[in-house]
């Protein structure tokens, strides 16, 4: 693993997301109530919706355009829907967020 | 010959340490014992009794002056160790030099002052050691004003400390709730209510600024422009890790003194405890673990092997009359499941998170005698999964078989309480039921069980089936969504009745099932809180569905569509040529007048949104809340200003409300028209409210739509006076505000209540008319504002770009 720091705890709002660029695309990087963070692409399988958008509601988003609603911890639609969301390792020390820039490169050369 | 065995810090870590070393190895070590501080250990966690004046400090010295004479300790203390020499190793003081064969550096944390224009004005404290605590209570005359920054465990122990020894406290608080690290909103609602009920203040979300003062502080002001007078100011914002000799000496620092498992730093002469140290990462903020290190640390120095390992800490808050306790892991994950038990009643609160068969996390609020426990079945790891039916009800109730809800009650006795708010017993809904009251409804009515907070609404119903047996058929009344049996007119009523103030209060108090709601309730519970309270409630954003909260409309592909607006439709050559440059500078593919009588910019990139914003904003034009739940368009024809059938300004009154209820949040969107004459060319009959203007003066009618039904608007009032037209329309507006259901348009709510009685309350009853006008206005005070200035704040900017941008990073 090779972690990069994108920025503080406190740069995304609790129970919301901020975004990281990379060449595949965005990756979202969500905070929860609890202050834990979760690392998700930013593209809804259904019709590729920005998740970041959506509402943050215990460790579950739900996607801002038709509200399928998403685990942050697997990227599973929950309920009737089916689809998964690549996640990638992300986590919080000393209040800097750090994004596992490995797992990144390695889905660009997949 | 004894090891000279020098120390630095005489805290609680480095204290237990020596009790070891002299318990078992006695005359191994000759001890010298240098501390900042001018006296020995004390218990560092009682400091809060000692301010409060539950405790005097002779009562929380741990040792004594005869202590450390029995065990031939070398004490220097108030003698600040200035410099490590590790090649002679020696350590250096102001007043010379002390050789050492091992040193252990225990020096604790210090208070992280937050750099804040005047943070260094006389009257600004930390709250660390026993000096901090005398300062405090020297300033804690009866009546005079402390603001404490901070509300976590410590800025709250200082708080109701100094309130009790009379003073005004206020917390200021950075988060959305209080000791966010160890609490969920729910339990921070009800820690806050208490603090409150003792008279001090909170202000959560409060972000301080500056603290104002010539010679000395005399008030804190935040960054919403709030201010507070003080005469103390108490920072407790958090701790760092006294780590300066350490990394001057050259050792391995990261955020504390790097140790091994053994404890010892990267010179293996010296080893670390406490506080000050970084263990596989992780820092230390409570006694337990460090008492830990402390028995690795003796064991170390006798050259026995010995390993650090961290265990669960759990947290309690020493504010007498506050009982909370939270351990473990709390957040919400796959896989994870809560357990939520709520009594409104008497403001109880526990949630537990529960991981396969294991308990992982706690959190409890005004009733914690489980509390260790459930800490005990967490550090343990024990499986519960037999006894997780009943695991929330603690240990009293477990063992035995799960009861069978139904049998349990028909078991209770006929005097055993169902309705704790009204106090009705089962044998007086027996009685109601058996003398005819078969619906939910009627029980209420007759008994008034489940007719306050609601919570036992489910019990009520259980003691009708018993009653009734097969004659019983469950009330479908339609819930919220699945996070409480309750209606949205439930909630909306009883928020009013009980005061309900926040989103953790309404979660509470109303026994919500979910710790923190879905994306259904969240927006509905904002909308009414801000409604019905809109001085004391905050907007919560992220409780907003994206298009009101990014302010524009969200397309397809992401990107957003603005609609600046156009007062009655009405624009100038200077707008038109500033939508044109905004247009050009910032590429939008595309340009479109809306069906709402203005133009729509579509394909807008959201970090592009607050310098457009900027520029309308410099030519003049607001937000048009296209995206909201909210005042739209209020769509008008040319009128007799230019038409040959006019007959009223049509365009001019048009105008006049837009301006009037511009900002406002209403349960969904709301639209007007107002035509010149019955032509209606501003197509006023299909609005949520049509003007039609007439010779005699203004026809309204309300209750109209043209989207997914159509339909037309009914006839509310006929007046001359253009005033009173408008006073009508907003009296109409503030009372569809304060009782519709959140996503229901007028027409809908007016099929629910009847037009009758709407006309009975904004035509027939003008006292009541301009209440509602005068409730209306109050609210536009806070809202009438444009939110797109807000966010084009150039130190709000940054919010809307990208966090990192690591594409040229991963290309590598
Ligand atoms: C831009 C506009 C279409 C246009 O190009 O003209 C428009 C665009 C949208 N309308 Fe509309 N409506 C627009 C005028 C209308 C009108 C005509 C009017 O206002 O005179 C109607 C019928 C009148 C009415 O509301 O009764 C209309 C009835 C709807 C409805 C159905 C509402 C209903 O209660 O049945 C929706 C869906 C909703 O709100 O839930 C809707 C929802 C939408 C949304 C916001 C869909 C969404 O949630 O994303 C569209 C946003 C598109 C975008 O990406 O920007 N739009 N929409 C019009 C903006 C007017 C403005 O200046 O603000
Ligand atoms: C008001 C308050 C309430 C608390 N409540 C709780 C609680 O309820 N539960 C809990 O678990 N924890 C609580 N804590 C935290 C707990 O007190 C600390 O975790 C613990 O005291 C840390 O021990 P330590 O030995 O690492 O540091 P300390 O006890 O801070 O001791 C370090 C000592 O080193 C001295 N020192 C620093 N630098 C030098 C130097 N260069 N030369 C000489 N001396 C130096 C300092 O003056 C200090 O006396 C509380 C803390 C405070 C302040
Ligand atoms: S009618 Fe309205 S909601 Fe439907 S596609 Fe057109 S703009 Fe979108
Ligand atoms: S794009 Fe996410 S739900 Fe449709």
């Amino acid at each position: 693993m090779s972690w990069i720091d994108i920025g503080a705890l406190d740069d995304i709002p609790a129970q919301g997301a901020r975004l990281v660029k990379t060449a595949q695309g965005c990756v979202a990087v969500f905070r929860t109530a609890a202050d834990e963070v979760f690392a998700l692409d930013d593209r809804c399988p259904h019709k590729g919706g920005p998740l970041s958008e959506g509402i943050v509601h215990g460790a579950q988003v739900t996607c801002p355009l038709h509200n399928w609603v998403f685990d942050l911890n697997s990227g599973m639609a929950q309920g009737a829907d089916e689809g998964r969301v690549t996640t990638y390792p992300v986590q919080v020390k000393g209040g800097r967020v750090l994004l596992d820039a490995a797992r990144l490169r390695r889905s660009v050369a997949a | 010959m004894a090891e000279k065995l020098v120390v630095i810090g005489a805290g609680m870590a480095s204290g237990r340490v020596l009790e070891h070393l002299f318990e078992q190895a006695p005359g191994a070590f000759d001890v010298t014992l240098f501390n900042a501080e001018p006296r020995g250990n004390y218990n560092r966690i009682m400091l809060s009794p000692v301010l409060s004046g539950e405790k005097t400090y002779a009562e929380i010295v741990t040792h004594d002056a005869d202590w450390y004479a029995a065990q031939g300790v070398t004490c220097r203390f108030g003698e600040h160790v200035t410099r490590i020499d590790r090649a002679r190793k020696v350590v250096v003081t102001a007043q010379g030099e002390t050789p050492y064969d091992r040193l252990l550096i225990a020096t604790g944390s210090a208070p992280f002052i937050i750099p804040v224009p005047g943070h260094k004005l006389p009257g600004v404290v930390s709250y660390r050691d026993l000096d901090d605590t005398e300062a405090m209570i020297a300033a804690a005359q009866p009546g005079a004003k402390a603001v404490v920054i901070g509300g976590g465990l410590l800025g709250l122990e200082a708080a109701a400390g100094l309130a009790l020894r009379g003073m005004e406290v206020t917390v200021i608080h950075l988060m959305g709730h209080l000791m966010e690290r160890q609490l969920d909103p729910a339990a921070g609602y009800l820690l806050q209510r208490a603090l409150e009920a003792r008279g001090i203040r909170i202000h959560c979300k409060g972000a301080t600024k500056a603290i104002l003062g010539e010679t000395r502080v005399e008030a804190v002001l935040l960054e919403d422009g709030t201010t507070y007078g003080a005469d103390l100011v108490v920072m407790a914002v958090g701790i760092r890790p006294e780590t300066r000799l350490a990394t001057d000496a050259g050792l391995e620092v990261g955020r504390g003194i790097t140790v091994t498992d053994a404890m010892l730093t990267s010179d293996p002469a010296i080893l670390a405890v406490g506080e000050c140290v970084e263990h596989d990462r992780q820092l230390f903020g409570l006694v337990a673990p460090l008492y830990d290190q402390a028995r690795v640390v003796a064991a170390t120095l006798q050259g026995n092997a010995a390993a650090f390992r961290p265990v669960q800490t759990a947290t309690k808050l020493k504010v007498t009359g506050c009982d909370l306790f939270s351990a473990g892991d709390f957040a919400e994950g796959e896989g994870r499941e809560d357990i939520v038990f709520r009594d409104p009643a008497r403001g109880v609160y526990k949630r537990l998170v529960i991981e396969g068969d294991r308990l992982v996390g706690a959190v409890m609020y005004g009733d914690t005698a489980d509390g260790t426990w459930f800490f005990g079945l967490i550090k343990d790891g024990t499986d519960i999964s037999a006894m997780r039916d009943t695991l929330i009800f603690g240990p009293a109730h477990q063992g035995g078989a799960t009861p069978d809800p139904m049998a349990a009650v028909a078991a209770l006795p006929p005097e055993a309480e169902i309705c704790g708010c009204n106090g009705v017993c089962k044998g007086r809904i027996v009685e109601a039921v058996q003398g005819g009251a078969v619906t939910l409804d009627a029980v209420r009515a007759l008994t008034k069980a489940s007719s306050s907070c609601g919570t036992c609404t489910g019990l009520v119903e259980q003691v009708m089936a018993v009653t009734l047996g097969d004659d019983f058929a469950a009330p479908t009344h339609q819930p919220m969504c699945k996070c409480t049996e309750l209606t949205h007119e439930d909630v909306r009523r009883l928020i009013k009745a009980q005061g309900l103030k926040s989103i953790p209060a309404v979660m509470q108090e109303l026994g919500w099932k979910t710790p923190g709601g879905c994306h259904s309730c969240r927006p509905a519970l904002n909308y009414y809180l801000l409604a019905d309270w809109p001085l004391e409630y905050r907007d919560d954003r992220q409780s907003r569905f994206v298009n009101e909260r990014n302010h524009a409309n969200i397309q397809k592909d992401g990107t957003y569509s603005v609609v600046p607006r156009m007062w009655g439709g009405v624009t100038t050559p200077d707008e038109l040529r500033a939508i044109a440059d905004a247009a050009d500078k910032y590429g939008v593919p595309m340009v479109k007048v809306t069906g709402g009588q203005r133009i729509d910019l579509l394909g807008v990139k959201k970090e592009d949104l607050p310098a457009m914003w900027a520029d309308l904003n410099e030519a003049g034009m607001v937000s048009g809340h296209a995206y909201s739940k909210g005042l739209r368009t209020v769509k008008t024809c040319v009128g007799s200003e230019f038409c040959r059938f006019g007959t009223q300004d049509s365009t001019g009154l048009g105008i006049r409300l837009e301006k009037l209820l511009w900002g406002s949040w209403t349960p969904h969107k709301v639209k007007l028209g107002v035509s010149g004459c019955p032509r209606n060319c501003a197509e006023a009959t299909v609005k949520d409210v049509g003007i039609i203007c007439v010779d005699s003066g203004y026809q309204i009618s309300v209750a109209g739509a043209a989207g997914m039904e159509v339909k037309e608007t009914q006839f509310l009032a006929a007046t001359p006076s253009e005033d009173e037209a408008c006073e009508i329309t907003t009296a109409f507006i503030q009372l569809y505000r304060e009782q519709a259901k959140y996503l229901d348009r007028p027409y809908k709510w007016v099929a629910k209540v009847g037009l009758d009685w709407v006309k009975a309350q904004v035509v027939e009853d003008r006292a009541n008319r301009a209440a509602l006008y005068a409730r209306f206005e109050l609210s536009q005070t806070v809202y009438r504002k444009d939110p797109w200035a807000e966010h084009a704040q150039p130190q709000e900017r940054r919010n809307w770009a990208v966090l990192a941008d690591l594409s040229l990073e991963a290309a590598e």
